[in-house]
């Protein structure tokens, strides 16, 4: 299943790490990443793939969510289809 | 690969403007539960409607966590109950609405819709029970809604029917004076009422409906504004529908998203997307904010009808696009209570009734939640009810009636809902008797527009 992360918050050391960390112990493999600051908030969106019969997705989101909050980020995590459908014929 | 654009769009419109789906409806047949026991029937109700909508809520929640998307309201549709009385001679029609309250109540649903007639013709056995009673179960219950068709274009307006509504409304206000009259809110009179509509407090499952079907209700008008902002600045007329459709399609796609999940996860066939732009009293989610970012000083002012039809035009136009089942009310709402321009546009004066009515004839429903004066007579209500029901059985479309007299109130004062159902100030009535013509009674006929054939 393909998912999107945002990270949005004010800049900091280690959210990139952090967030790869909690993708990496549950075998979720980050396939792009994109970042940039949007009037001096941190934005960064990772588009990654769960592993079949991995990790439950709200799991995931809950362990994503307290990652965020450790740094005073905003994470969340949802399904790419939601993208897909809106933007695409 | 990662569009940027489109996910921090979406993003925005979640967060920032208000997007949501307004409602995951589940209908349900009622009709295997007609028994000439009224215990009995009351019971395989109950039964019915747990089993099937056991699930509904934890099944939306689940969506909303996955997906990102705001459900905010469960609810559910079941059959006209008067369907069930006319097998059930012996039946308290309030003891059937305290049992959907109490179904509801068990599933986690806020409203379930149902306790209906369909008079459109004339009355069948328990049409006039149920009506008689609507004051009585409103009052009695929190969840249920109700509705009547009284006329359509097929078959004209049962003025039966209309006269016997006026007072019921008046009632159903008097017997909820302590809820600020929160019953007259949950208790809609239809011309050409939709059998598939996902939203309250219309939404009935209609007989030729499956056993049980999933229907969407969007939202979006706080989405539809931002893209006019930002999109439609300096444009001509054809530009701002451009930029309007372009908007429904995306709203849309997000609802049959939802409709698909929703039906595949409770085993049940996905019904329709109901493509309506439904506000909330919430700050930036009004649809007179979307005609005034059109160029109107004031929702209400002259041009208003025009905007409000071409938005329901491109919210169809764009939103049909989007999904292969289209179904419900689809268009603009304009509830005054519901809307926090339209109430600050009603508080100015510069909306009237009368331009309400006007509006009605271009957009999907009709007049709805619209505070009148406690002591407007039961007769004016009918004819209020007569007028919408001509200019949806004229214009082969629906129209409804939702009004609210604020029993011991006067034009000045404002009835306060709470919740989705906002507040409202008292809108002056013309009350010109229109007595002696709901007395007569019998039934407008069928316009010439019905014969299609």
């Amino acid at each position: 299943m393909q998912a999107v992360i945002t990270v949005v918050g004010s800049d900091k050391v280690g959210i990139l790490a952090k967030v790869s960390t909690i993708c990496a112990e549950h075998g979720v493999n980050i396939e792009e990443v994109t970042q940039s600051i949007l009037r001096g908030t941190f934005a960064m969106i990772m588009l990654c793939t769960l592993p079949q019969d991995g990790v439950a997705f709200s799991t995931l989101a809950e362990e994503l969510r307290a990652g965020g909050q450790e740094l005073g980020v905003d994470v969340n995590i949802t399904r790419q289809d939601i993208y897909d459908v809106m933007h695409n014929i | 690969m990662i569009n940027t654009g489109n996910i921090i769009e979406t993003i925005r419109m979640f967060n920032d403007e208000n997007l949501d789906v307004r409602t995951v409806t589940m209908g349900i047949s009622l009709l295997d539960c007609a028994d000439p026991d009224p215990a009995a029937a009351c019971r395989k109700i109950y039964e019915k409607i747990v089993r099937r909508a056991k699930y509904l809520v934890p099944v939306c929640e689940a969506i909303t966590a996955e997906y990102g998307i705001p459900i905010v309201n469960k609810r559910i549709s079941v059959t006209p109950i008067a369907m069930l009385l006319a097998a059930c001679p012996d039946g308290d029609p309030v003891e059937f609405a305290k049992t959907l309250d109490r179904a509801a109540e068990a599933v986690g649903v806020n409203f379930i819709g149902g306790f209906s007639a369909l008079v459109n013709k004339g009355f069948s056995a328990g049409d006039e029970r149920l009506i008689a009673a609507i004051p009585e179960a409103l009052a009695q219950t929190e969840r249920v809604c109700s509705s009547v068709n009284a006329g359509s274009t097929k078959s004209g307006i049962n003025m039966d029917a209309v006269a016997m509504l006026g007072p019921v409304i008046r009632r159903a206000a008097e017997l909820t004076a302590d809820r600020n009259c929160v019953g007259a809110a949950k208790l809609v009179v239809f011309c050409n009422a939709p059998d598939d509509n996902p939203f309250m407090a219309g939404a009935f499952h209609g007989p030729g409906e499956p056993d049980c079907v999933i229907n969407v209700g969007v939202s979006g008008p706080g989405a539809v504004r931002s893209a006019l902002q930002k999109h439609a600045k300096g444009a001509d007329i054809a530009g701002v529908a451009e930029t309007i459709k372009k908007t429904a399609f995306k709203i849309t796609r997000m609802g049959q998203l939802v409709g698909e999940l929703a039906g595949k996860a409770l085993q049940v066939p996905f019904g329709i997307v109901d493509l309506s732009l439904a506000p909330t009293p919430a700050i930036g989610d009004s649809v007179a904010d979307v005609l005034e970012e059109m160029g109107l000083e004031s929702v209400g002012g002259y041009g208003t009808t025009a905007a409000l039809a071409l938005l329901n035009d491109a919210v169809k136009k764009g939103g049909v696009m989007a999904s292969g089942l289209v179904g419900g009310l689809s268009g603009a709402f304009i509830p005054v209570s519901e809307d926090a321009g339209m109430i600050a546009a009603a508080e100015r004066g510069d909306l009237t009734l009368e331009k309400l009515e006007a509006m009605t004839a271009v957009c999907s429903v009709g007049l709805d939640m619209i505070v009148v004066p406690g002591d407007t007579p039961a007769e004016v209500l009918s004819a209020m009810i007569a007028d919408e029901a001509a200019i949806g059985m004229v214009n082969s479309k629906t129209t409804a009636v939702r009004v609210i007299p604020a029993i011991g109130k006067q034009v000045g004062d404002r009835l306060d809902f709470g919740g989705l159902l906002g507040y409202g100030p008292v809108m002056p009535v013309n009350t010109a008797s229109p007595a002696a013509f709901i007395a007569r009674g019998g039934r407008i006929p069928a316009p010439l527009q019905a014969l299609k054939n």
